[in-house]
């Protein structure tokens, strides 16, 4: 902000507020009070029971053969067979791990990242800040599932390389959200007072800026890491799991939808695992936004 | 002459998009891994493999190759299938036509229907069209696109009604308009997947501007409520979603290949999945420049309608 | 009440917060004459603003008007819906925004959007009459009427042409009444003074009853014909202006003209502590009783009835005429605080000659632009600078050199002899400790997640000073800036506006600096904040014997804070002297121009 700037809004008092309160009583805490937040969490924590202790109690092995392949109504099974006569429900059970697990790092190599250029960016206003966005841009340039896709060409699909590329391409979009809700908060004045009194850089970025931007950070984390889900499942989907023949919600649809007409299961029950497991994620993030906007908020009429 | 240069430095920095994209990919599909490698298996004779090499002319320098592609791509040459040896061009042509028809449309529907949807949606603010189609949008937005074609798959094409054909049949040589039947599973489930975005935007673009100085001025001036919308609201609404519009539809190059696999709809992006597991790397080259061509355009339309509506960008030039 | 003299009549006007019914504004009664400009007086929060738009009939969301009247002309503007009330805004009453650059659409041109308003209301006989119209009002409020002009997008204007599009917008159809929020606010002095004259003459040659929203006591002054004065949703007096100056009778309002910055004396200014009860929180009588010195028990028991001091008959409703009346049990009881002093202490008497700090040919910008040009002026031990200018004048730019917090500058800072790196990373401790800042916004300066103790101890966590000491030094800090410390727990969001400024100021004393740089530490705040701030920052620069550099734009300010004072315009100081002599007896021409476009008090004769 310009010294112009700064004295136009002079006089324009404005006064504290209760829902100001708010923002000490921790964010998550306050967002747990919304029904869409516990819906979301119900959801999440179900699909992660799911993904942790499938495998243990599984009935079958994910690629144990056990009678006709696509049949709703076989012997022994709960939901019946697949295309290539394994269990449906054994191997629902077995195919939530991966994709939670690949997801979940990918976000957190994002979110680190992201988040540090997000804030360096915001801070260091200038030719770093131009330099680190126009980059960023650029990266936003290609969908995240393409540039998987491209990687995975000569490489095959390698868990690795897979949360490598999706965690590379988070990165600038949460770098984007950071620096956006990071530089209104670089023109606040306790920033300045930090740098009169000399703070080092890096501890006006970690104790200064940090504190005051977790919020829209948590949302786009959450968010981000529903989109991993999605590209990591995607992936899966078309044929791109990280083992051959292993258990995969995504690969799940793709092997089953040609026969939906007469084993619904085999495609209904993964994609809905998926569906509920994004919804889940995506009702966290949006119950933390909708707080954080409400901390915000905190503007009374005059 | 300042709108034309502004212009000018967009399009210059859509071209440095475009060759930064374009090492990228070639560094991607020629170092990460061995094209050739993959292709003969692990177990292959070394011989086989030098053979096979200078046959697809992997042999020489990683400079020239890249700068042979780039010359290739810009004079409508974009090389041979490692797989069988034909043109690029050959096996794509069709493709790319039945692929921007599949966008094109999706976009044509989904983009005025998320602004309306955006815009209705904030003028009724907490109101039950608002809080449907928030959690709607909030939910659908969520889910990955194969999910959602596939659910709808199971409700309109299969188990539930029998409405639609459940896959596309456009065979090849044909014009992709040929089955316009197979055509609506695919653009339904892509315009689920965008119109959320675009329409939360401009939900969020509109609250804000029907909350703002101008149009509470406007109403105290006694001007009619159409005019305070019309005139006053959506126009400076529009900008701020302009952009997430140019996002969407880049998106929706990289839905193609989602939904094309799940309703068999002949285009680039089921012959990029097909192109992966045989390493046929030109084919995955050229459709990746092809998607990120879209964008670049795309944000450049963007940039320059954004220019357009916004005042301030357009004057502050002069 | 259908006296042809009486242009707008308010009646028993109440407005609630929507959710709760919790009273926002109530009991207020208003009458303006054509011609007659009432300033309606209020600190943020009293309802004032609430009051002017309901006015036009609206309420902002989350407000609903709950009872009253309000006519113009026979129409009660109240229980008008759709689109009679549409032809009634902005023909018979208009708008005049608080901040034009906001409330103007930035994506029409100015001509086109006040050419809509004369559209929409059917004004003249067709499209060449209305812009014949749009011509002539460009020309009322004295701006261009050139179709170049018309053309332009309202960013392409400076602040004051932005204002007077606002007026040309609210007198373009030649309305009845016209609402006033706070217009100038924002606007430098002399913009100020020349927009001031504009809705005066115009006000004045058009029969328009305007009611003038704001807090600035000296705007009100110059400008109102009458006052009414508002805390905490009602009105508690109201009279001609000349009455409410020179005879306050409500204590509050006698608080309100005794924290007003003079000019013209070196009065000591007297603030009050505390803050008016928001809407569901107000007493059941008195709204001010808690914080009055003269209450008695009879306050908190009913709201007095109005009580006419002077003129008019009495016993009838808060006026429609010039008659004095005011709503208080103790009407012209004198607190004993309002009762001003001269400010202690001579001049120049604390300061001991020794320079503590000293610039030297000091220039300053931004990237090639120079904003600061060759300033070089000194400090004494214990002396107090004010620093005035106008925004752009390059004294922020200067402050903010001085702080270490802006790097491109060139000259010579000493600091007790010793000289000053650019940055403030790169000077040592103790010279970073010496120098300490306090920032315009209160709002903006306390970090929201750290608590006031902890904002408080850092200064001496970098000295290096031991924890259980930092712990006793912050408690006896509080205690210095009248804060207890119980305080040292509270996170800023549980402070009021003056509260969260005394916790920055405690943190920049914590150090025990040689050079306190104030940065404009009052204009966020409301008058009577802004007087006890003052009272304590005056207080602390002679106990402590500090130096201070006191950055305003207010020059009333100047003269209860600051032995000098240095004139700075376009980046130069055009006038250096002491306070008292440079504002009695300005020598430059620049200086004699801002104090005679400073709205001032006048000496409104005090009738006993």
């Amino acid at each position: 902000m310009t010294a112009a700037s700064m004295e136009a809004g002079a006089t324009v008092p404005t006064d504290e507020t209760e829902s100001a309160v708010v923002a000490q009583q921790g964010l998550v805490h306050t967002a747990m009070q919304l029904w869409r937040t516990r819906i979301g969490v119900v959801l999440v924590a179900g699909l992660v029971a799911i993904a942790i202790v499938g495998p243990w109690v599984a009935p079958y092995g994910a690629g144990e053969f056990v009678g006709t392949a696509n049949l709703s109504d076989v012997e022994g099974t709960w939901l019946g067979t697949d295309y290539f006569g394994q269990d449906v429900w054994s191997r629902f059970l077995h195919g939530g791990r991966s994709i939670l697990l690949l997801a979940s790092l990918a976000t957190l190599i994002g979110f680190f990242f992201g988040a540090a250029i997000g804030l360096i960016a915001a801070y260091n206003r200038g030719r770093i800040d131009d330099a680190l966005m126009r980059f960023m841009d650029i990266l936003l340039a290609f969908p995240q599932l393409l540039l998987a896709l491209v990687a995975l060409t000569t490489v095959g699909p390698q868990s690795w390389l897979i949360v490598a590329i999706v965690g590379f391409t988070t990165i600038p979009r949460i770098a984007r959200i950071t620096r956006g809700a990071a530089v209104p908060v670089v023109e606040r004045d306790f920033i300045g007072a930090a740098e009169a009194l000399g703070e080092s850089r890096f501890r006006i970025i970690t104790r200064e800026l940090l504190p005051n931007v977790t919020g829209p950070l948590l949302v786009e984390a959450n968010l981000r890491l529903t989109y991993s889900i999605s590209i990591i499942a995607g992936l899966g989907f078309l044929g791109f799991a990280t083992e051959r023949n292993a258990a995969d919600w995504g690969l799940m649809v793709q092997e089953n939808r040609v026969a939906l007409a007469v084993q619904p299961w085999g495609t209904v029950l993964p994609a809905v695992a998926i569906a509920l497991l994004t919804i889940g994620t995506g009702l966290i993030s949006d119950g933390l936004a909708r707080t954080v906007a409400g901390i915000d908020r905190g503007r009374p009429d005059a | 002459m300042g709108i034309l240069k502004l212009i000018l430095r967009r399009l210059m920095l859509g071209v440095a998009t475009l060759v930064v994209v374009s090492i990228a990919v070639f560094l991607l599909t020629n170092v990460l891994g061995d094209p050739v490698k993959r292709m003969l298996g692990r177990g292959a004779l070394p011989d086989v493999v030098r053979a096979r090499r200078a046959e697809l002319n992997l042999d020489r320098p990683l400079v020239t190759r890249y700068f042979d592609w780039l010359g290739g791509l810009l004079t409508g040459d974009p090389g041979t299938s490692f797989a069988n040896g034909t043109p690029v061009w050959d096996i794509l042509k069709d493709r790319v036509n039945n692929s921007l028809l599949l966008m094109a449309v999706s976009a044509a529907i989904s983009v005025p229907l998320s602004l309306f949807v955006g815009a209705y949606a904030a003028l009724r603010r907490d109101k039950w069209f608002d809080r449907l189609m928030s959690n709607q949008l909030l939910v659908l937005a969520a889910m990955p696109e194969f999910v959602v074609g596939a659910l709808l798959t199971v409700i309109l094409a299969t188990n539930v009604w029998h409405i639609v054909p459940a896959v596309s049949r456009i065979r090849p040589g044909e014009a992709p308009w040929s089955d316009l039947d197979g055509l609506v599973l695919p653009v339904l489930t892509l315009v689920l997947a965008v119109t959320p975005h675009v329409g939360r935007t401009m939900r969020a673009a509109m609250i804000e501007v029907l909350e703002s100085d101008y149009v509470e001025m406007a109403r105290l001036k006694g001007l009619s409520e159409r005019s305070v919308l019309w005139r006053h609201s959506f126009p400076n609404a529009l900008g701020p979603t302009l952009q997430v519009i140019a996002l969407n539809i880049a998106y929706l190059a990289g839905g193609v290949v989602i939904v094309e696999s799940l309703f068999n709809f002949r285009g680039v992006g089921i012959a990029l999945r097909d192109a992966i597991p045989e390493a046929n790397a030109p084919v995955v080259q050229f459709i990746a420049m092809f998607i990120a061509l879209i964008y670049v355009i795309s944000n450049l339309v963007a940039d320059i309608a954004t220019i357009l509506v916004t005042p301030l960008l357009r004057t502050r030039l002069q | 009440m259908s006296d042809q003299r009486v242009a707008l009549t308010i009646r028993d006007l109440r407005l609630d917060v929507a959710q709760s019914g919790h009273d926002i504004v109530d009991e207020v009664s208003l009458t303006i004459a054509p011609g007659e400009v009432l300033g309606l007086v209020g600190e943020s929060g009293s309802g004032k603003t609430t009051v002017g738009l309901a006015v036009l009939g609206h309420a902002r969301k989350g407000v609903a008007i709950h009872a009253g009247t309000v006519s113009i002309g026979g129409t009660d503007i109240i229980g008008l819906r759709g689109k009679a009330l549409r032809q009634a805004r902005g023909r018979l009453v208009s708008y005049v925004p608080q901040d034009p650059g906001t409330a103007l659409n930035p994506a029409l041109r100015i001509g086109p959007q006040v050419y809509e308003v004369l559209e929409a209301h059917g004004f003249g006989a067709n499209k060449a009459e209305r812009k014949a119209r749009v011509r002539e009002v460009f020309n009322e409020v004295l701006l261009p009427s050139i179709p170049d002009f018309l053309n332009r997008y309202p960013h392409q204007l400076s602040g004051g042409q932005q204002q007077r599009v606002g007026l040309a917008m609210a007198f373009a159809t030649r309305p009845a009444v016209i609402v006033l929020d706070e217009p100038t606010t924002g606007l430098d002095v002399s913009t100020q003074a020349h927009v001031l004259e504009t809705i005066r003459s115009l006000a004045a040659s058009h029969g328009v009853a305007a009611l003038y929203v704001t807090h600035d006591l000296a705007v009100v002054a110059t400008l109102a014909d009458r006052v009414a004065v508002m805390y905490a949703g009602r009105i508690v007096e109201q009279g001609t202006t000349a009455e409410i100056f020179a005879n306050p009778a409500h204590p509050y309002t006698r608080y309100l003209v005794a924290a007003a910055p003079e000019m013209g004396s070196d009065r000591e200014l007297v603030g009050l502590g505390g803050r008016a009860p928001a809407p569901g929180r107000r007493p059941v009588g008195c709204a001010f009783a808690p914080r009055c010195e003269v209450a008695t028990p009879q306050c908190s028991q009913s709201f007095p009835d109005v009580t006419v001091v002077s003129g008019g008959a009495s016993g009838g409703p808060i006026a429609d005429d010039g008659s004095h009346e005011v709503r208080c049990f103790h009407a012209f009881s004198v607190p004993e605080r309002t009762v001003r002093r001269a400010a202690a202490g001579d001049a120049s008497g604390s300061a001991n000659g020794d320079v503590a700090l000293s610039l030297r040919s000091i220039s300053a910008g931004y990237t090639g632009h120079v904003v600061v040009h060759d300033v070089s002026f000194e400090i004494a031990r214990g002396e107090s600078v004010a620093l005035v200018g106008e925004s752009g004048s390059g004294k922020s730019t200067l402050s903010r050199s001085i702080g270490g917090l802006h790097r491109e500058w060139t000259g010579d800072m000493l600091l007790g002899g010793e000289p000053l790196q650019r940055s403030a990373r790169d000077r040592p401790v103790q010279q970073r400790l010496s120098i300490q800042y306090v920032f315009q916004n209160p709002y903006s300066s306390l970090h929201p997640r750290r608590s006031v103790a902890e904002s408080i101890a850092r200064p001496l966590a970098i000295a290096g000073v031991d924890r259980r000491e930092i712990s006793r030094e912050v408690d006896s800090m509080l205690e210095r800036v009248s804060l207890s410390s119980a305080y040292g727990a509270r996170f800023p969001d549980q402070l009021s506006g003056g509260e969260r400024q005394r916790v920055a100021i405690a943190r920049a004393l914590i150090s025990e600096p040689q050079v306190l740089i104030c940065d404009e530490v009052t204009s966020a705040l409301d008058v009577l904040v802004q007087a006890t701030i003052i009272e304590l920052l005056v207080d602390l620069q002679r106990d402590l014997g500090l130096s201070m550099l006191f950055v305003t734009h207010n020059l009333p300010l100047v003269r209860s804070v600051a032995q000098r004072v240095a004139v700075m315009a376009d980046g130069v100081i055009v006038e250096l002297g002491s306070t008292a002599s440079t504002l009695s007896d300005p020598q430059q021409e620049y200086t004699k121009r801002l104090l005679a476009d400073t709205p001032a008090i006048p000496d409104f004769e005090v009738r006993s």
